[in-house]
């Protein structure tokens, strides 16, 4: 087409809209011409506004005054302020503080023993489910399940699954889990009640993140296998690899994109790991008696709040999200090498 | 020469092929022993799946049988697999107690609420970020992606400060500013998810330009065309997100807990986590708990057989949950 001026095009377009419309030429003009660009100027930030006013006050400026709480030594939000210097003491207090060593110890072991039972598993069942034909919709409705619950009803469900009615030492019911391990011979363990250990508060919390964990990982690695490439397979089969060798050398490489997304989302939501100890033990983060045993990290930031101990506070929601940045970062180093195309 | 080879070996292979037999045997052993595999293969397959989905469904039975049980039963010596009589009671107790139905209210209130308004805040700026052209779009974009990584509980913590009237840069707290026990203070500063910005925007974007234009040529206001064209064209990304604030108000326990304890203003979550059902001899009615936790799941479950492709959308694009 040849060139036409801005006054040929506008003519255009008034004369027949529809076919000015069609026209890829004149589209172009119409975009980029200044008219409609200058007007829009003002008009998006109208459209913007609602939201980036809301932003501001509740994410940017938080996020902001987080690192200055954080860097003011002894910072308290109890009301009047003395003059706070900057400095580093609120980390200290923090690293130092005996609760967020247990609390740090908690969470790290929580996404360390968690994250890969639930992805190997979710793998072999996702595998599963994309090699069967019949009672395929059935599996996958039941997998699903888990994923529209709530987090603190079900962890109050685990509790109910793993709690002992006791008089006192008297064990008056069993618990029902105790009573399954039972049938393979092996003693009952007190799991969440009065007394129970570390290690039992430990696996209680574990099989609930886990249980919790399956179905969002099923669905993205199902999602990724049921995208392969038969081809790849036919090819295996013709040249008669093993099943096993075939998920090693087909499967696991063309779901690797998958696997690390999975296992990304899956280590920063175990590192902000919360509601979950919450709905099995309630607020107190430990079974009575031993109050605080399961706490995290995220308890620890919420704990110190009502206190307005907010400079402590932010100081360890900093390392969080250090922590947060590090793994993140890691991942990405790793599934760069690993992960195929 | 060459053909008389072939014929050679044509013959050759035709008087050989009585001789053959063994190896057909052989053949049929093999494909015998493959499908052997195959069956053993499957069943191990059925097996896996089926234990796993056994493991899975478990919590959700031991709910519903416990809620069923008198508290006789439950304490009885061997736990039960099926209630002896089903006690509906659990049900009525679990209603009171927990003060379940001003919780339903509370939180469908807060729901719709902040539905709406979210909805308007994230198709507004949606339709910015898809459609209009303007300077420092790409930053303010990055910058609201970038908000996507911090954890929010560095929010929090100044957010909590901010409506209980304790502006971390006045020196004196403002009582008047106090606005926690409150409605406001469980809408407002979770109206805007950048993710669900996101996702519009992705949705806007695949409607093609040149509608716009011809719309604009037509003297169509923009407003017009976004509430004309491109919210009917995208009502499965509306839907989505209508779907997961909804389960959001229904799930969130942080803030709720934190701003609004109280009885007058408690949503479903906290006050189920806070309802105390312990009887007069001390011990817990953990029937009537589990019919509570099993009354607050049901919602959940509807959403999820009848509306689960529009989770699974907007879920297998950002691993966030509710």
């Amino acid at each position: 087409m040849e060139k036409l001026s801005d006054n040929e095009v506008l003519e255009l377009v008034h004369s027949d809209p529809a076919a000015a419309a069609q026209n890829r030429y004149i589209v172009h003009r119409v975009n980029t011409s200044r008219d409609i660009g200058d007007r829009n100027q003002y008009k998006a930030w109208v459209y913007l506004a609602p939201a980036l006013i809301l932003l501001l006050i509740f994410s940017f400026y938080p996020l902001i005054n987080t690192f200055r709480m954080a860097l003011l030594n002894g910072y308290t939000s109890d009301g009047f302020t003395t003059a706070y210097q900057v400095g580093f003491r609120n980390f200290k207090t923090v690293v130092n503080f005996v609760d967020f060593k247990q609390c740090l110890k908690n969470t790290v072991l929580l996404c360390v023993i968690t994250v890969p039972i639930s992805t190997t598993l979710a793998l072999l069942i996702a595998v599963a489910l994309n090699s069967i034909k019949p009672l395929q919709r059935m599996f996958q409705t039941i997998f699903f399940l888990p994923y529209v619950t709530n987090a603190i009803a079900i962890g109050m469900v685990f509790k109910v699954v793993f709690n002992r009615v006791a008089v006192g030492d008297l064990v008056q019911t069993e618990a029902v889990i105790n009573r399954f391990i039972g049938l393979f011979g092996a003693d009952p363990v007190n799991f969440v009640n009065v007394g129970s250990s570390w290690g039992a508060n430990m696996f209680v919390v574990c099989t609930y993140i886990v249980w919790n964990a399956l179905p969002f990982k099923i669905l993205v690695l199902l999602g990724g296998l049921q995208n392969v490439n038969k081809q790849y397979y036919e090819a295996a089969k013709i040249d008669s690899t093993s099943k096993i060798r075939t998920f090693f050398r087909i499967t696991i490489p063309l779901v690797s994109p998958m696997l690390a997304y999975v296992i990304i989302t899956s280590f920063i939501g175990g590192f902000k790991e919360y509601s979950s100890i919450v709905g099995i033990f309630g607020e107190t983060m430990g079974p009575a008696g031993s109050e605080g045993q399961m706490n995290t990290i995220v308890g620890f930031v919420y704990k110190m709040l009502p206190y307005w101990k907010t400079g402590v506070a932010s100081a360890a929601s900093l390392i969080l999200f250090g922590i947060i940045l590090i793994v993140t970062a890691i991942n990405g180093l790793v599934s760069k090498r690993t992960v195929h195309y | 020469m060459t053909d008389d080879n072939n014929k050679t070996i044509i013959n050759d292979t035709a008087a050989a092929s009585p001789l053959n037999v063994p190896d057909e045997l052989d053949v049929g052993a093999a494909a015998r022993r493959q499908k052997v595999f195959k069956v053993v293969r499957y069943l191990i397959t059925y097996l896996f799946l089926t234990v796993m989905a056994l493991i899975v469904i478990f919590p959700f039975y031991w709910m519903v049988i416990s809620s069923l049980k008198t508290m006789e039963e439950y304490r009885a010596n061997v736990p039960t697999l099926w209630p002896h009589k089903l006690f509906f009671q659990n049900f009525a107790t679990a209603f009171s107690q927990a003060n379940l139905k001003d919780l339903f209210l509370h939180t469908l209130l807060v729901g719709t609420i902040s539905t709406v308004l979210s909805l308007i805040v994230t198709v507004l700026s949606a339709f910015a970020f898809a459609r209009l052209q303007f300077k420092g779009k790409n930053v303010v974009f990055g910058l609201l992606m970038a908000t996507m990584m911090v954890p929010g509980e560095l929010y929090t913590i100044t957010n909590y400060l901010t409506v209980s009237g304790k502006l971390p840069f006045i020196s004196q707290p403002i009582s008047a500013l106090d606005i926690t026990h409150t409605f406001t203070v469980l809408i407002v500063p979770m109206l805007v998810s950048v993710f669900y910005i996101y996702l519009l925007r992705q949705t806007f974007l695949q409607i093609p330009n040149e509608l716009y234009l011809a719309a604009k040529v037509d003297g169509t206001s923009d407003f017009k065309y976004l509430w004309k064209v491109m919210l009917p064209l995208s009502v499965s990304t509306i839907i989505t997100i209508t779907i997961l604030k909804m389960m959001g108000a229904w799930n969130a326990y942080i803030w709720p807990r934190l701003v609004a304890n109280d009885e007058a203003h408690q949503l479903i979550t906290n006050g189920l986590r806070g309802a105390s059902f312990i009887l007069p001899n001390n011990e817990t009615n953990y029937p009537a708990q589990m019919a509570a936790v099993a009354i607050v799941s049901v919602p959940l479950f509807l959403v999820f057989v009848f509306l689960r492709k529009y989770i699974m959308r907007g879920v297998s694009r950002s691993g966030i949950k509710g």
